[in-house]
C-alpha cells in the first residue's frame, strides 16, 4: 500500500474535498508544485489554476479549480484554502471565455492604473479556468 | 355588563399582538435558513484556517510576525459581535453578561480594556455602561460583507501593532443548533495555540519553507486569518440572531394564545353571570305581579 497524506480543500463557500491523496499538485506563485506524503512543512500562496489530487489505488484523479489561496503542507496533512474554488468538472467554459473576452476588452481600452491591474487579474483567472477545462478534456480522451 | 366589554377589547388587542409575533416568527424562520446556510458554508474554511494558524504558532520562523509574538498583557481589546435588532430573546444579553464578568476580572487585575463594536445592540449597551470604544460598525444587514467589517477590525489590529493593546479577543454567539446559542470569547491575536494532541506532534524545533518569502506569506496569511475569523463570527452571530428570534417569537405567540384562552374563559363566565341575573330578575318580576 502506497503512502498517502490527508488532504483538505476548502474554499470560502464550502468544503470541496477531504480525503487521502498519494500526490497533490497545486499552482503555487513560484510555479506548480507537487506534494508527496511526508513533504517538509511548507506554506505558500496559490495563483489561479488547477489543483489535482491523486487519491491512489487506481482511482481517477480529482480536479479542482482555485482562484488563488494558500496551501499549507505538513508531513501528515495538506490543507488548501482557496479564495473561491470549484470542482473542475463544474467549470463553465462559456462563462470563462466570456470573462476572458471582457477582461481583454477592459485591457484594450486601458484607463486608470487600478482598472488595468484588476483586468489583468481577471484575465489571469479566466485563462487559468480555460486551461483547467482543457486539461480535464485531454484526460478524458 | 361593563366588564364583558372591556374583556372583549383586551382579547382583541392580544389577538393583534399575536398576529404580529406570528408574522415575525415566520420571517425569522425564513431568514434563519439562509443565515444557517451561509454560516455552514464558510465554517470549514474558518476551521481549517484556525488549524493552520495554530500550527504556525508552533513554528520557529526566521521572520517573526508581530501577531506571533507574545507580550506581557497590560490591556486587552475586545471585538464584540452583536445583532443590529432586538426582539431576539436573551441572545445579546447573555453575551454581554459573559463578557462583563470576564472584563471585571481583568479590570480587577489592573488591565485596561478597549472595545470595537459590531452591531447596534453592542453600541447601545456600551453607550449605557461606558467603556473605551475604538470603533464600531452597525447596519450590516442580513448578508454581512467582509468589506464592511474590515475597517473596524483594522482599528483594533492597528492598536495591537502600535502596542496600545497587547491582546485581541473576539466575542460572539456561536451557533450550536436552533435552540442553543453559545456565547463565546476567543483570542484572535497573539495566535492561539493548538490543542494538546495536535501540538504534541509539532513540539520539536521546525519551520516552514516559505515561498516566495516568509514576510510576504505571513502577511498574506494573517490578513486572511483575521478576515475569515471575524467574518465567521459575524455570520454565526447572524444565524444565532434569527434562530433566537424565531424561538422568542414562537414563545410570544404561544403565550398570547394562552392569555386569550384564559380571558375567553373569564369573558364567558361574565356573560353567563349576566344572563343568569337577567333571567332571575325577570322571574322575580313576574312573580311579584
Amino acid at each position: 500500500m502506497a503512502m498517502t497524506v490527508h488532504v483538505d480543500i476548502v474554499s470560502a463557500e464550502g468544503e470541496l474535498y477531504s480525503g487521502q491523496g498519494e500526490m497533490i499538485y497545486a499552482p503555487a506563485v513560484m510555479g506548480e508544485i507537487g506534494v508527496a506524503p511526508r513533504h517538509a512543512p511548507l506554506v505558500t500562496r496559490l495563483k489561479p489554476g488547477d489543483v489535482r489530487v491523486d487519491p491512489g489505488g487506481g482511482k481517477p484523479m480529482e480536479h479542482f479549480y482555485v482562484s488563488g489561496g494558500i496551501i499549507e503542507v505538513q508531513p501528515f496533512r495538506v490543507t488548501i484554502m482557496a479564495d473561491t474554488g470549484v470542482r473542475a468538472a463544474d467549470l463553465d467554459e462559456a462563462a470563462a471565455l466570456e470573462a476572458k473576452r471582457r477582461a481583454e476588452e477592459a485591457l484594450a481600452n486601458r484607463s486608470s492604473e487600478m482598472e488595468i491591474a484588476k483586468a489583468q487579474a481577471e484575465l489571469a483567472e479566466a485563462v487559468a479556468q480555460l486551461q483547467t477545462i482543457e486539461k480535464l478534456r485531454k484526460m478524458k480522451k | 355588563m361593563a366588564g364583558a366589554k372591556e374583556i372583549r377589547s383586551k382579547i382583541g388587542s392580544i389577538k393583534n399582538t399575536q398576529k404580529i409575533t406570528r408574522a415575525m416568527e415566520m420571517v425569522a424562520a425564513a431568514k434563519m435558513r439562509k443565515a444557517q446556510d451561509r454560516m455552514l458554508a464558510s465554517r470549514p474554511y474558518a476551521t481549517k484556517m484556525r488549524e493552520v494558524i495554530s500550527h504556525l504558532s508552533l513554528a520557529h520562523p526566521e521572520h517573526s510576525h508581530p501577531f506571533m509574538e507574545k507580550r506581557e498583557v497590560k490591556s486587552v481589546g475586545y471585538i464584540i459581535v452583536s445583532s443590529d435588532r432586538g426582539l431576539c430573546g436573551g441572545l445579546n444579553n447573555n453575551l454581554f453578561r459573559a463578557l462583563v464578568k470576564e472584563v471585571k476580572d481583568l479590570q480587577e487585575s489592573g488591565k485596561e480594556i478597549k472595545y470595537c463594536l459590531v452591531g447596534n445592540k453592542a453600541v447601545a449597551f456600551f453607550s449605557r455602561v461606558g467603556g473605551d470604544v475604538l470603533a464600531q460598525a452597525t447596519h450590516l444587514g442580513d448578508v454581512p460583507r467582509v468589506e464592511d467589517l474590515i475597517g473596524t477590525v483594522k482599528v483594533m489590529l492597528d492598536a495591537y501593532l502600535d502596542g496600545s493593546v497587547d491582546e485581541v479577543r473576539i466575542a460572539y454567539n456561536r451557533f450550536v443548533n436552533t435552540m442553543t446559542q453559545d456565547p463565546t470569547v476567543e483570542r484572535l491575536v497573539p495566535l492561539p495555540e493548538p490543542d494538546e494532541e495536535e501540538g504534541e506532534k509539532l513540539r520539536h524545533h521546525w519551520d516552514y519553507i516559505y515561498e516566495p518569502d516568509a514576510m510576504e506569506v505571513l502577511e498574506d496569511l494573517m490578513s486572511r486569518y483575521i478576515e475569515s475569523l471575524v467574518y465567521q463570527a459575524v455570520v454565526e452571530n447572524g444565524a444565532c440572531e434569527q434562530s433566537a428570534r424565531m424561538v422568542a417569537m414562537k414563545a410570544a405567540s404561544d403565550n398570547a394564545g394562552n392569555l386569550i384562552d384564559e380571558l375567553e374563559l373569564v369573558y364567558n363566565k361574565a356573560r353567563q353571570a349576566a344572563i343568569t341575573q337577567e333571567i332571575s330578575e325577570i322571574v322575580s318580576g313576574a312573580a311579584a305581579v
